[in-house]
């Protein structure tokens, strides 16, 4: 009935609060301060935190340094896609672009790699599966995450940004070996 | 000249300007609701695999005009005919500027239509967020600029109103819960279409020719600022409803008017920086700015909304009790007019927003946990659990509660009214479980084929998320039929039902149509007083009034704890990243 009259009390800002409220709110502010803790604490003990490195570049730039990765280290071919085998510990490429991932990387297991990130035209959806690690690709940026393979096997780099008619064909490959 | 009706079943007063613009704006709404059903028809049974409907090309199409036409179209042209409803009815209060009005919601007709014309051209296939440098025809965006700037101008005659009521005092006291909660989806809405003007108006000269370049992170950032606080109008606006219906079903008093409103304050104070929630694996942000953003800024706003899931029920409880429904911790609920589809689709989008919607919607909102979230299925299956079965079902239940009130009509088929809001908060309910099942085992949202057919490499996701999307599709198609009798209901009885006295149909409303001297004969409505205050007695002294909803509160709280810790559990099961 008041909830759509004007409240009973002038003044209705001095009327006391109910205790099951106070207690409510309460609690619930509790728990947004746990929430808001993990946070920092996961940067401290977690092992998932994506880095803040970064750095604009051009599409020209991005695709001449992994040109320069790619005739270094490839071992291969799959699908008309070289596959790359990058040293241990160095910066590693990939790029997305209308429609596909670029190259295939081949990583050792347990090793850390300093992984660059970039899209050549539009915005692309980096998704490691099964893992499901999800990355926005974005033109214009060349994003650098130290990753740490820790299972070997086959993963797949798929599309989860929309990028046209092409954008389910976007499927790349990361191999982790022991 | 008299231009005032009262409602002899409800005692609300209608302005005849206000009362023809909210009758538009809700039919217009409608409309693009029934548009947005209809595609959805499309988009639930290609992404059933192995119905796979649509080709590519037909389905982005599809999807792109599902989106804008349910969240924006449809929210937005309904919640204008709420903030008139919220001003001048509530405040008895003539309509500010009804000429002005008018020029808004034509503007908004006009943007609309010509984002669709964009849209179903073909060549705009760009998804609703139309992230750069993926481009659209021109007048795509100033479709949607339009659009905008009719929204504005409809929001300022709304403040026009509340200025004009406090100047001629139509009430007394502070203005009602109700509209206070309206009051902050205008304010809110004021800077999501800032927002948005600040990013789609260069966009639109891009898209023809005089700028050269948007950079593709800024627009992602400004973007959101739009996206995600125009969801905050929609929460604002459904939370408003929430409260006027338990008031009007259950003569419900807000438990505490200052904490109510003091929640509805967190919203605008606390969520316009959440935007950060949608670029949490974006590159180069840093970590400081998202916990911030995403802490600060957005618990506070969750806070708020956990307020309301208490004061909300509990208000109902209290009124309940008072009618001697004291049974238990439950017996109130029990009790309740579960065959009303008023309350029925109330309290289902209450709790399906709260344990759906809210819980993972802060899951993946916390910076990490994010990285197993972004961009999968499980995003819409989030939204869907805010914005269809919180919003779009709390504006269903208003539509029963305005056919009589508003449109003076008696609602046909009322059995099929009673079962709507069950098929379709079930039926959705149900598309969202199991989309959220399939978004954790990595399925994309946005994407045409699970089979990846025609891709040089082959990937193949498990068995089970075929599995998940399938059942998902057989609930998102009961959600389509709980739409259709929704549709068959609201349309049949503004159509053919029958007229109650004294009729205000929808064409006598309109200016130029000769008023219908039975139904507006009131010069000046009676001066809104303030509510009557409660007898000593029926304070509860000190305990709690509600602890069936306490109890409710606490299990929502156990659900959101475990499930919250389950995601950082499977979020230390992927590759160390740094
Ligand atoms: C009646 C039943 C509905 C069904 C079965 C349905 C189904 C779906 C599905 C399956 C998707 C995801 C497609 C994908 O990402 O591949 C989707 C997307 C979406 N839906 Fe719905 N939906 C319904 C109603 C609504 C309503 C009422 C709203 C808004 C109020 C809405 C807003 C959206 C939006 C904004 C998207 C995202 C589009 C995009 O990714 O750009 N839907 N819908
Ligand atoms: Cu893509
Ligand atoms: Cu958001």
């Amino acid at each position: 009935m008041t909830s759509f009259m004007p409240p009973a009390d002038r003044i209705w800002w001095k009327v006391p609060v109910g205790k099951q409220e106070l207690v409510w709110i309460a609690i619930a502010l509790v728990w947004c301060i746990i929430m808001f803790l993990m946070m920092p604490l996961w940067h401290v003990y977690g092992k998932q935190n994506l880095s803040t490195e970064a750095y604009q570049t051009t599409p020209a730039k991005f695709g001449a340094k992994v040109e320069e990765m790619v005739s270094k280290y490839t071992v291969g071919k799959e699908a008309g896609i070289p596959i790359v085998a990058p040293p241990v510990g160095s910066d590693i490429y990939m790029l997305g672009r209308l429609w596909q991932w670029y190259p295939v990387l081949k990583l050792k297991k347990n090793q850390e790699y300093r992984l660059h990130l970039s899209s050549m035209d539009w915005q692309h959806g980096f998704s490691l599966q099964p893992d499901n690690i999800n990355l926005q690709i974005v033109p214009g940026y060349d994003m650098v995450l130290k990753i740490t393979p820790d299972k070997s096997g086959e993963y797949s780099v798929i599309c989860n940004e929309y990028c046209g008619i092409g954008h389910h064909t976007m499927v790349g490959k990361i191999y982790v070996e022991d | 000249m008299a231009e005032f009706r009262v409602c002899p079943d409800s005692g609300f007063y209608f302005h005849k300007s206000a009362e023809s613009l909210m009758k538009v704006n809700a039919v217009v709404g409608v409309v693009a609701l029934l548009i947005a059903g209809l595609l959805a028809i499309g988009v639930v049974l290609t992404r059933w695999q192995e119905v796979h409907w649509l080709p590519a090309d037909t389905f982005y199409m599809v999807l792109t005009a599902h989106g804008i036409n349910a969240l924006l179209f449809w929210c937005i042209f309904f919640e204008m005919a709420i903030l008139h409803f919220a001003s001048s009815t509530l405040l008895r209060c003539r309509l500010a500027t009804p000429r002005w009005g008018w020029a808004g919601f034509f503007l908004m007709l006009i943007g609309a239509v010509m984002n669709n014309v964009a849209v179903f051209s073909g060549k705009s296939s760009v998804m609703m967020t139309s992230y750069v440098p993926m481009q659209a025809e021109p007048h795509f965006y100033l479709g949607l600029i339009l659009f905008a700037v009719g929204a504005l101008i409809q929001v300022f005659v709304f403040f026009g109103t509340l200025v004009i009521a406090q100047q001629e005092k139509t009430y007394e006291g502070s203005v009602p819960l109700v509209t206070f909660g309206a009051i902050t989806a205008a304010i809110i809405a004021v800077f999501t279409i800032a927002s948005g003007a600040i990013i789609l108006i260069p966009t639109y000269l891009w898209a023809v020719g005089y700028v050269s370049h948007i950079d593709a992170e800024m627009y992602r950032v400004i973007w959101w600022a739009m996206g995600h606080s125009s969801q905050q109008i929609n929460v604002a606006a459904h939370v408003a409803v929430w409260y006027l219906i338990a008031g009007v079903l259950f003569g419900a008093r807000p438990m505490s008017e200052k904490v109510s409103r003091f929640a509805f304050l967190l919203y605008i104070f606390f969520l316009q920086l959440a935007s950060a929630h949608h670029i949490l694996v974006d590159p180069g942000i840093s970590a400081e700015w998202k916990i911030f953003n995403t802490s600060y800024a957005m618990y506070l706003a969750v806070l708020a909304s956990m307020i309301h899931g208490l004061t909300v029920p509990g208000s109902i409880e209290v009124a309940q009790r008072g009618k001697g429904f004291t049974k238990g911790l439950f017996e109130w609920l029990r009790k309740a007019p579960w065959g009303n589809p008023v309350f029925s689709a109330m309290f289902i989008s209450l709790v399906t927003f709260g344990f759906i919607g809210g819980i993972t919607g802060v899951v993946m909102g916390t910076e990490q946990i994010n990285l197993i979230i972004h961009n999968t299925i499980y995003v819409p299956a989030h939204f869907h659990a805010t914005v269809v079965t919180g919003t779009t079902l709390t504006f269903m239940a208003l539509t029963y509660l305005l056919i009589p009130v508003l449109f003076r009509k008696k609602m046909i088929f009322p059995w099929m009214a009673k079962l709507q809001p069950y098929v379709f908060g079930g039926g959705m309910t149900i598309l969202i479980l199991f989309m959220l099942g399939a978004g954790t085992l990595g399925v994309a949202r946005r994407h045409w084929d699970m089979d990846f057919a025609g891709a040089a490499m082959a990937f193949e996701y498990p068995a089970i998320a075929y599995t998940l999307m399938a059942v998902g599709a057989i609930g998102g198609l009961l959600a389509i039929v709980g739409g259709i009798m929704y549709l068959t209901v609201t349309v049949g009885s503004l159509l053919f039902g029958k007229p109650l006295e004294p009729s205000a149909g929808i064409l006598e409303s309109f200016a130029g149509k000769p008023l219908q001297a039975s139904a507006y004969d009131i010069e000046k409505p009676e001066k809104l007083m303030m509510a009557p205050k409660l007898e000593e007695s029926e304070h509860s002294g000190g305990g709690f009034e509600a602890p069936g909803t306490f109890a409710l509160a606490m299990l929502l709280l156990v659900t959101f704890v475990v499930y919250y810790f389950i995601n950082w559990k499977y979020l230390a099961s992927v590759w160390p990243l740094g």
